[in-house]
């Protein structure tokens, strides 16, 4: 491990690429990024529809192998690790949610089952108790009644529940970061706040990076430290959430402003000249 | 049943597979149609008829010799008797007994393979895929029946067993495309991500996250394939190319036709095999499209 550059860096990617097809089919879904997420800080990648973001994430979950480049986790370069049985320790570092918490789940099985598939990724032998204890903190973590939802299928919980079951399942290894792709998209307003309050306390509390993948500028003024902007593949900017988007300097990113519904609240704060 | 309004927003939306899936879910407790009834009642009286027939009917063999050269109906003998002199309703029930049981075997076999190489070349992708199914379009081209024959012949001992492999491992490549479509959709569902995340090998994704999903329409690709399992048994078998010592409705149909009974106007032998081979077909598809209402509601008529 590498402990070099201040301040630490906790996950970093370094010209990472991802090209999709080829010939005249060829897709740049990520063209070349590069940044660097330190502990503790709230990252939010924004960015319209196709701009890759999602790609990125998915890329940095290890779910889909780069074109080029290099992921590191600490230091370490984390992209010449393949298969399950090398990632595992990555994936106990490194957890996601995705958008669709009804996808998320598999039908066949409870709550309960979902959950303790993820506990596999530890090394430690659980005894059931133990196991069963570890659930119960983490549902409790997300504001959710074990008791109510363990046994459960998803098919008899709201999508707001599963989006926070989906939060606990992904703090039951205690990762580093989460990394949340479009977490919120799915749910209705009400809920999009429950659900980043919750992301919110868990950084207050638990001192956890999250990177959070959105189309929203708004959830990411609302949310994040940090803000990169995403377009056909690159970040074409990135800073301070405040200085990004009070003072957009790439043309995108002041589309991507003038595009924030201006209804009161803080959409029109953001969106204010 | 008519006009079941939606009961949430994933029943009105319905459009990821989820959301069906739980709509599948609430449909399995509604009543299928009546053609699901009426096929299902169909094949299990053919099925009652194959396997307790002899017994109910006391005919235990089929090739004993019980009159002479195409004897028309009697009250003795319901359907006359064949050829040899042997009865044709006995020789109905055990021929349409040893059809079902080449067509099921068979349909097992195929299904088998098909899921098998469809669920691999959908799932891993790539160059898997690309090798896998380029072998099944080569299988696919190649007619069936050519292949059948071929094998059939180069077989020593004709047993049902052995024509029930034959057909089997010729069938598969229908399955095996429509398997590969479903499972190439599924591996992109979050559920497969999240499990992935959760350190599951390509096994257990396989076995925990993609086949479930797939049962409903493996169970359907297996009825078309004892469909055509049984089918093509009788193709093989009016050829002559049938099981050995044994009666099937395709062995039926291939005397019936070498001793001319369609010219000498002996319609007992060869009307029986033909209605029994078609009404098993037609209950069969009748319960696959309709097995296709009950786990897709959105194909049920109001």
């Amino acid at each position: 491990m590498t402990l070099s550059n201040e301040p630490l860096t906790l996950l970093e990617a370094r010209h990472l690429t991802r090209i999709f097809g080829g010939g005249e089919n060829e897709v740049r879904a990520v063209d070349d990024v590069s940044f660097a997420i330190h502990p503790g800080e709230i990252v939010a990648i924004v960015g319209e529809s196709g701009s890759g973001k999602s790609t990125l994430a998915r890329l940095l979950l290890r779910l889909l192998e780069p074109t080029s480049g290099q992921i590191l986790f600490r230091g370490e370069d984390i992209t010449a690790l393949h298969g399950p049985r090398h990632l595992k320790t990555y994936w106990r570092e490194v957890q996601g949610i995705f958008q669709d918490p009804f996808a998320s789940f598999n039908q066949f099985y409870s709550v309960g089952r979902v959950l303790k598939k993820t506990l596999d990724l530890s090394d430690e032998k659980l005894s059931r108790a133990e196991q069963q204890q570890r659930l119960e903190l983490a549902l409790r973590n997300v504001g959710l009644d074990p008791t109510d939802v363990l046994k459960k299928g998803s098919h008899q919980l709201s999508g707001g529940q599963l989006q926070r079951v989906m939060i606990a399942r992904a703090l039951l290894v205690d990762p580093e970061i989460v990394i949340a792709d479009e977490s919120t998209s799915m749910l209705d307003a009400s809920l999009r706040v429950t659900i980043l309050n919750v992301l919110s306390e868990l950084r207050a509390r638990l001192q956890m990076t999250i990177l959070f993948v959105t189309h929203d500028i708004g959830q990411a003024y609302y949310l994040s430290d940090r803000v990169f902007v995403m377009y056909h593949g690159q970040i074409v900017e990135q800073g301070p959430v405040e200085e990004v988007l009070h003072d957009p300097q790439h043309a995108y990113t002041r589309r991507l402003m003038a595009d924030v519904p201006r209804l009161g609240g803080w959409g029109a704060k953001v969106a204010a000249d | 049943m008519s006009a079941v309004l939606p009961q949430s927003r994933e029943q009105a939306t319905g459009l990821s597979f989820g959301e069906a899936l739980r709509a599948r879910f609430r449909s399995l407790s509604a009543l299928p149609s009546g053609r699901f009834f009426f096929s299902v009642i169909l094949f299990l009286a053919i099925l009652v008829f194959a396997i307790l027939g002899p017994t109910i009917f006391n005919q235990h063999d089929p090739l004993q010799i019980v009159g002479g050269l195409y004897d028309t109906p009697s009250s003795k003998f319901w359907l006359g008797t064949d050829n040899f002199g042997h009865s044709v309703f006995t020789q109905l029930m055990f021929g349409t007994r040893t059809s079902l049981i080449i067509g099921f075997v068979a349909g097992l076999i195929a299904t088998g393979i098909g899921v098998v190489i469809g669920t691999a070349a959908g799932f891993n992708g790539g160059f898997v895929e690309e090798a896998l199914m380029g072998i099944t379009n080569v299988v696919i081209t190649i007619p069936s029946i050519v292949v059948l024959i071929l094998l059939s012949i180069a077989i020593s001992t004709r047993s049902i067993y052995s024509l029930a492999l034959v057909i089997g491992v010729t069938s598969w490549p229908w399955t095996a495309r429509a398997v590969r479509a479903q499972a190439s959709s599924l591996r992109t569902r979050e559920h497969v991500d999240i499990a992935r995340l959760a350190g599951a090998n390509t096994a257990s994704l396989i076995v925990w996250e993609i086949l479930p999903y797939m049962l409903s329409y493996i169970f359907m690709a297996f009825v078309l394939q004892l469909t055509s399992g049984i089918l093509a048994e009788a193709a093989l078998s009016m050829l002559g190319l049938g099981p050995s010592n044994s009666v099937s409705l395709g062995i039926m149909l291939h005397w019936a036709l070498l001793w001319e009974s369609v010219r000498t106007g002996a319609w007992w032998a060869f009307v029986p095999p033909t209605l029994f081979l078609t009404i098993i077909a037609f209950a069969l598809l009748l319960l696959q499209s309709s097995l296709d209402e009950v786990f897709n509601p959105r194909l049920r008529r109001s």
